[in-house]
């Protein structure tokens, strides 16, 4: 089937103008009699939820967290773009439009781009409404900086936790609906199943994490704002409670998932310290403007970084890339540091590191000058990993860090489900095969504050409220399934632990579908992938009851979901190919190791049905149009 | 870098199963414990060995394990966080410890926190002082430019110094009288400063500290074990700067 996004015509830059008075509304006493749950309160949810509670909505918020004020979006460090053009350094819509597309290697569409470049300057101005200290300058100006893929300042911040200011921002919001009675918080509360009547979604089945108890909420729309997958290689910058659990869910409802094999690999992050971490940190890849790469030359060198003399390293990024260096793109710096550690001249423990190096800028520079520019973070690079990156080079190594792909949506972030909206990291809109810094947060509050409260009320003006009431079949099936999924896991009683089985999953991804996959790879994972499922359905060891707080229970049925979406991320990765953005495959690739596209059979969005999990999953294509913005090859030199 | 050498420990970790059930403290053994390990993966292996042990593993909880989500709670030898200044247990690593340490493990203790199980406390009633007035009334869309209404660098640095309370409640359980005021006054102070959020400055404090009281929340009596306990440093002069808002709301 060829999918319609459903994009407006004309003038590019008239678009959302004229889709907005296109759309219907729904008259401001008619939406009081409207319910709206809404699925995660990070900046996509938390933003939607509040803005639609305050157009008079009855709304209904989810979080797994203990408050809403929790989600991960709290972790983001870097800032928030906007084409504000304060600086007078020549940006503008058009600018963030066109740097956005580039840079996610054209593999997304442009109606929906260019609508978030337009929005952005709105968000801005919405986040110090509400408060939001973003940092100024002495005369009381909001402040800039840059960021990669881009020749303009246009990076909003405040401090290194951006992304909890403006999380704050969007909880303060919602706070105050909580407390004027349009939106009514669930946390402890997980979705796990969406429950579809006549082909629409009109509510959701959940678990209180607290008592265990299962439960359907029916509404008149759901809007999923649940995040990222990266989590299903187990190690990676996400929280320990990230999951694909409710986006597959309603994926297995009948909603399609788009493009799962781009995901987003952050170069800079401290390694793993061993055989027992649960996470990984990030560290801000502004580091790698002073700090230089480098692995011993020869193999299996186990000398402490000092006593490897100059002429015996290898300063890799330098060799490879001679005009970039060390300021590499993101993706193609971590398949170099994947290669020298696959070729046995990795660093520090389990050899999956390389040294980023400051010996030779604080030598030039001046250690206090080092310590003005990543105090805080060598600070933190210390609590972690006991060392001083003044003294000794600091060890890193990339992980996985956001997922691009995601349930697929048209131009209104409607699912093909009718009634079932997505947001945020959750959907596969604007990132394309590759994601900007500092987008993530501008795309999860464009989506909830100036999105969605325009699109819901065009899928609610042409349907009834109040159509699905609790007592209808389809909800006392889906809590019957929900119960005997969860009777299922707690009466295996194996031997293996729920995090044994997380870790051998996450093994094999990494391994085979990371940084860098091939058919060989792609194949060998997909033969792997339904043994550990069959294994884990045989030997899982859940311990305590269903009907009380039970956070072993909570895991099992998250991986239980990352065991069948890994098998849909491979074979994404094994037919789309070509490499684009993050998803790069080893057969196609430049001379100089970018990504090589093939425009030709590619240049699509990849949406896939499901058939069962042991079915192949049936594919649906969204054919990509450019016609502001030509298809070029993207080059950063 | 790695260390060769692992340690034993000893841990009394505080058991209970529900708000109304009584707890106690059950004694367990760490082996094999790194000194690169955080304190909640020694606790995953803990966990994990009760699993396999059919046992029920220890309840805690935790997301983000970067320092920033507020969820990690626990007492550790009698300091919230662990006493290790500005650091939330989940950037607590196990080289602060010793081979052969006992350690004793517990939730948040204050009336206004109820045990949910083991370490997991119900941190609700910061939310309802969130709810009761910590925001500016301000409608999505159709607010002014950012650029609009000018804040010096002196005022947005003193906002954020105040905002960057992560929310996870070791000032009230590090207080003596259980009290929330650091957590409220972070929130007043931060918007009572803004040009943006001054409008609402008396009504905020009022209905905040009304919702203090309650909520079960003790009352300040300069103990500043708060800021002790506070993994980002929070400063106490934020609850002068409260009981000044509360005053000249009086006054008015």
């Amino acid at each position: 089937m060829i999918l319609d996004g459903k994009c407006p015509t004309g003038p590019i830059e008239k678009t959302w103008d004229k889709h907005r008075f296109d759309m219907k509304l729904v008259n401001p006493a008619n939406k009081r009699k409207y319910k709206i749950l809404v699925v995660g309160t990070g900046l996509a949810g938390g933003a939607a939820a509040a803005s639609l509670g305050e157009l008079g909505y009855n709304v209904e918020a989810f979080c797994y967290q203990d408050s809403p004020r929790r989600a991960h979006s709290i972790a983001a460090q870097g800032g928030i773009n906007a084409a504000k053009n304060y600086p007078n350094d020549g940006d503008s819509i058009y600018r963030l439009f066109y740097d956005t597309i580039k840079g996610g290697d054209f593999r997304a569409r442009e109606a929906d781009v260019w609508r978030l470049a337009q929005v952005s300057n709105n968000i801005i101005d919405q986040c110090v409404a509400q408060g939001v200290p973003f940092a100024r300058d002495y005369a009381g100006y909001l402040d800039n900086r840059s960021f990669g893929g881009a020749q303009v300042s246009r990076t909003f911040y405040a401090r290194g936790q951006t992304g909890q200011q403006l999380l704050l921002g969007a909880y303060s919001a919602l706070a105050r609906q909580i407390k004027a009675g349009t939106v009514k918080m669930f946390p402890r509360t997980e979705m796990l199943d969406l429950v579809v009547v006549d082909g629409e979604a009109k509510g959701i089945t959940v678990r209180d994490m607290v008592t265990g108890e299962i439960r359907t909420h029916v509404g008149d729309a759901v809007v999923l704002c649940t995040g990222g997958y990266v989590n299903v290689f187990y190690l990676s910058t996400n929280a320990m409670g990230c999951s694909v659990t409710a986006a597959w869910k309603a994926h297995r409802k009948g909603a399609f998932f788009a493009n799962p094999c781009y995901t987003q690999i952050h170069p800079t992050c401290i390694p793993q310290h061993g055989d027992k971490q649960s996470k990984l940190t990030l560290m801000s890849e502004s580091l790698r403007n002073d700090g230089r790469c480098w692995v011993p030359k020869n193999k299996g060198d186990k000398r402490a970084p000092g006593e490897v003399p100059e002429e015996e390293r290898d300063y890799y990024l330098e060799r490879k890339y001679p005009s970039f260096g060390n300021l590499a793109p993101r993706d193609i710096a971590s398949r170099a540091a994947k290669e020298q550690c696959d070729d046995d001249r990795g660093v520090g423990p389990g050899g999956r590191g390389v040294y980023l190096d400051f010996a030779a800028s604080i030598k030039r520079l001046g250690e206090d000058t080092i310590r003005e520019r990543y105090g805080n973070l060598f600070e933190m690079y210390e609590k972690i990993t006991d060392e001083n990156a003044y003294k000794v080079p600091m060890r890193i190594y990339p992980a996985p860090h956001y997922s691009m792909g995601g349930l697929w949506v048209d131009y209104n972030c409607e699912s093909n489900v009718p009634g079932l909206f997505v947001l945020g990291e959750a959907n596969f809109s604007v990132h394309g095969a590759n994601r900007l810094g500092a987008s993530a947060l501008m795309q999860g509050l464009a989506d909830g504050y100036f999105v969605i409260p325009y699109t819901i009320a065009n899928y609610l003006a042409k349907t009834a409220p109040g159509k699905v009431k609790a007592d209808n079949p389809e909800c006392k099936k889906s809590v019957e399934d929900v119960n005997n999924n969860l009777k299922k896991l707690m009466s295996i009683n194996g031997k293996k632990t729920v995090s044994e089985f997380h870790r051998e999953l996450g093994k094999i991804m990494w391994e085979n579908v990371g940084m860098a996959r091939s058919e060989q790879s792609c194949k060998e994972a997909l033969k792997k992938i339904p043994e550990i499922r069959e294994e884990f359905w045989k030997n899982v060891k859940v311990a305590g009851s269903g009907a009380e707080f039970n956070q072993q229970l909570e895991n099992a049925n998250r991986v239980a979901d990352f065991l069948e979406f890994a098998e849909l991320l491979t074979r994404d990765a094994l037919y789309r190919n070509e490499s684009c953005g993050g998803h790069f495959r080893v057969e196609h690739q430049m001379p100089d190791g970018e990504a090589k596209r093939d425009d030709e059979k590619f240049c699509h969005a990849a949406a896939w049905e499901f058939k069962g999990v042991n079915a192949e999953p049936e594919l649906h294509i969204e054919p990509l149009k450019f016609e502001n913005v030509h298809l070029a090859i993207r080059s950063y030199k | 870098m790695s260390h060769d050498k692992t340690m034993t420990l000893t841990l009394h970790v505080w058991r209970q199963k529900g708000p109304k059930e009584p707890g106690k403290f059950e004694t367990y053994e760490a082996k094999e414990v790194s000194p690169d390990q955080s304190f909640l993966e020694m606790l995953d292996e803990v966990n994990e060995d009760l699993i396999k042990a059919g046992k029920d593993p220890i309840a805690f909880d935790h997301d983000c394990r970067e320092g920033i989500c507020g969820m990690c709670s626990q007492v550790i030898n009698g300091a919230p966080h662990g006493g290790m200044e500005r650091t939330t247990v989940c950037q607590l690593h196990m080289r602060m410890f010793k081979d052969g340490d006992t350690i004793y493990i517990e939730p948040w203790r204050a009336r206004a926190f109820p045990i949910v199980k083991d370490l997991v406390v119900d941190r609700g009633a910061l939310d309802k002082i969130i709810q009761a007035g910590g925001y500016t009334s301000a409608h999505t869309g159709g607010v002014a430019d950012g650029n609009a209404i000018l804040v010096p660098k002196e005022v947005a640095d003193y906002a954020m110094d105040a905002a960057e309370c992560i929310g996870c409640g070791a000032c009230v359980a590090g207080c003596p009288n259980g009290s929330a005021m650091l957590f409220t006054s972070a929130k007043v102070s931060q918007l009572a400063v803004l040009p943006q959020g001054e409008a609402e400055a008396a009504r905020r404090v009022c209905a905040m500290t009304e919702e203090l009281k309650a909520q079960g929340f003790g009352n300040c009596t300069n103990h500043y074990e708060c800021q002790a306990s506070c993994p980002k440093g929070i400063d106490v002069k934020f609850i002068a700067k409260l009981n000044r808002e509360y005053l000249k709301a009086l006054c008015k």
